[in-house]
């Protein structure tokens, strides 16, 4: 393990030799919409004293798509390739929240079968996000291409699956209620097996090149720290808030679908800083190889679809439902009402990146703007989501 | 040591570097215009209409039951009937779309269209290259440009469309055992004798 984290950096008020506080002219500045780091359209009005961050107002609304709109005027299922928009990088974990909340509400039942494709295609997701993410925030802190691309070419052994399964790359819109849309292709779980086999290794090439990489802990250690009762408070969820120490995962806690079958360890930080934060989602990754490792060798035969369930006049009883799922960005719910006619009356995202950007201002403060950018980073957002 | 860990990490970088010209499997990008990977059986971009036999236009599947104008989450699908009725595989008077227009502008290629249509009419192209010079006029296709033969739906998707070729043949036999029992019975009525009166 490298080296403890440094103490976090602090404002230190600038004192005058009569003992009272400087306090410089306030700069306010508008980083973003069109802004490289903020990973889409995403604002931040910060006020800077000096080089330091003294407030930070995150504005959002900028790729605000009316999703929750168009979810009460579209049909069950219409809704579905909607959910695949919200966080386009892991599209399968979005459809397994929406299925499940619908699955809850209209009494559906999900065959054996349904439910390890839907584990494995999530744990894939999760995969591909983490690995991403990891290759975005180097690329913020200045690590032009390179852990990137590694990251990339990974991913895109990933996204070859999901073509070959669902037809697309990354608007999947593969799950339907009651099942998935179709079965596994001939030689589908063999090369996804493959897939999980290597991916350890390069798990081990993105360590080697980063971990112990002092550039990468000066930049990351001690910055943006979230305390854990913070984090409680504010609704964080997800890698953010296993980073600060706080052993909370749905999939353990609540768990759906099959995975109290299956044994995986949920990795923990200690300082809930960037790079804990980094790190977590690094051992993430290995317990979700060992739990596709697991669940494709276990894969059983039979249908993917419940006989009950239809694609067209689908109507469920009226009634509520909440679903939540463990997203590869943190705890991801649907809130169904129906009111027993084709289209639910209520419609709602619990999107995982709005909530844990909440804490923004709290992690950036009595940092420098260059840090914002890393602290942003490790957040992991995306604006399809925050925004909907 | 201080640099130990950025000498460690560089070292990971020469490897891949080097192992990019020596091993296959590490490079992984191919050149597109000229050299292009072949695409997935399940691989879906937009929409087209199937039609059998040579008739473009009069043996078009789709008969015009506005189902997927109904369901498609964006409705990007345009559909006016014909008021004439043509027959299908069955010998059924059906039917036909007098327009049937989709704006690719607006698809998101969901592939819901082709789930809910009950004729198999409606199903999943895989072409990519569809650049045009124009925004509206251009993205707007009509029946004449949707309808695709059913050899090109073979092409595409093998395995799916000789599966539906399957069920729509058997239903054809089904179809055509039924008239042809009909056609006995019918006859057998005709030669019993009716009711008599005492």
């Amino acid at each position: 393990m490298p080296s403890a984290p440094t103490q976090p950096h602090r404002v230190v008020p600038r004192t005058a030799p009569d003992g009272s506080v400087i306090e410089g002219e306030r700069l306010e500045i508008s980083m973003g919409p069109q802004h490289p780091s903020t990973h889409g359209v995403f604002r931040m009005d910060i006020v800077l004293d000096g080089e330091r961050v003294v407030g930070l107002k995150p504005v959002f609304g900028y790729l605000h798509r009316n999703h929750e709109k168009i979810g009460e005027g579209t049909t069950y299922l219409g809704s579905m390739p909607y959910t695949d928009r919200l966080d386009y990088f892991c599209s399968l974990t979005n459809n397994w929240a929406y299925a499940l909340a619908v699955e809850k509400l209209a009494g559906l039942q999900v065959p054996e079968r349904a439910q390890y494709i839907r584990l494995i295609t999530a744990e894939l997701t999760r995969l591909q996000n983490h690995a991403c993410l990891g290759g975005f925030l180097l690329q913020d802190m200045g690590a032009s291409g390179t852990p990137l691309m590694y990251a990339f070419r990974e991913r895109e052994k990933i996204l070859d699956l999901f073509e070959s399964l669902t037809g697309s790359r990354m608007m999947c819109n593969y799950m339907r209620f009651g099942g998935c849309r179709c079965d596994l292709p001939p030689g589908w779980a063999g090369r996804a097996g493959r897939v999980a086999d290597e991916f350890p290794r390069f798990l081990d090439e993105f360590e080697a090149l980063l971990n112990e990489n002092e550039i990468l802990m000066s930049r990351t250690q001690g910055v943006g720290v979230l305390p854990p009762d913070l984090a409680v408070n504010a609704g964080v969820t997800g890698p953010m808030l296993r980073a600060s120490g706080v052993n909370y995962d749905l999939r353990k806690a609540d768990p759906y679908g099959i995975y109290d079958r299956f044994s995986f360890r949920i990795p923990l930080g200690e300082h809930g800083d960037v790079y804990d934060r980094y790190r977590v989602r690094v051992l993430e990754m290995r317990e979700s190889v060992k739990l596709l490792q697991q669940a494709l060798r276990q894969l059983p035969q039979g249908p993917v679809l419940d006989p009950k369930a239809k694609l067209r006049g689908f109507r469920p009883k009226p009634g509520e439902a909440y679903a939540r799922i463990e997203a590869p960005k943190g705890e991801l719910g649907f809130y169904l009402i129906s009111d027993g006619s084709p289209n639910p009356w209520r419609y709602r995202v619990r999107a995982p990146s709005f909530i844990n950007l909440t804490v923004l201002e709290d992690l950036c403060r009595g940092h420098h703007v260059a840090d914002v950018v890393v602290i942003l980073g490790s957040v992991d957002i995306v604006l399809g989501e925050v925004d909907r | 040591m201080l640099g130990q860990g950025i000498i460690k990490g560089m070292a990971e970088t020469a490897r891949n570097f080097l192992g990019s010209y020596l091993k296959p499997e590490r490079l992984v990008t191919v050149q597109y215009p000229e050299e292009r990977l072949p695409q997935p059986e399940a691989a879906r971009n937009f929409p087209f209409l199937v039609y059998d036999e040579n008739d473009t236009q009069q043996r078009l599947r789709c008969v015009a039951c506005q189902i997927c104008e109904k369901e498609c989450p964006p409705q990007c699908i345009y559909i006016v009937k014909d008021i004439l009725k043509t027959p299908d595989y069955l010998g059924k008077l059906q039917f036909q779309p007098k327009t049937f227009d989709i704006d690719i502008s607006v698809c998101m290629s969901c592939q819901i269209c082709v789930e809910v249509c009950p004729f198999d009419a409606i199903k999943m192209d895989v072409a990519y290259e569809l650049s045009t010079t124009g925004r509206f006029a251009q993205l707007l296709l009509h029946k004449e440009q949707l309808a695709m033969s059913n050899p090109y739906y073979h092409k595409i998707h093998p395995a799916e469309a000789a599966e539906i070729d399957a069920r729509l043949a058997a239903e054809k036999a089904k179809a055509q055992a039924k008239a042809k029992a009909d056609a006995q019975l019918k006859a057998k009525a005709a030669a019993l004798p009716g009711p008599t009166v005492t």
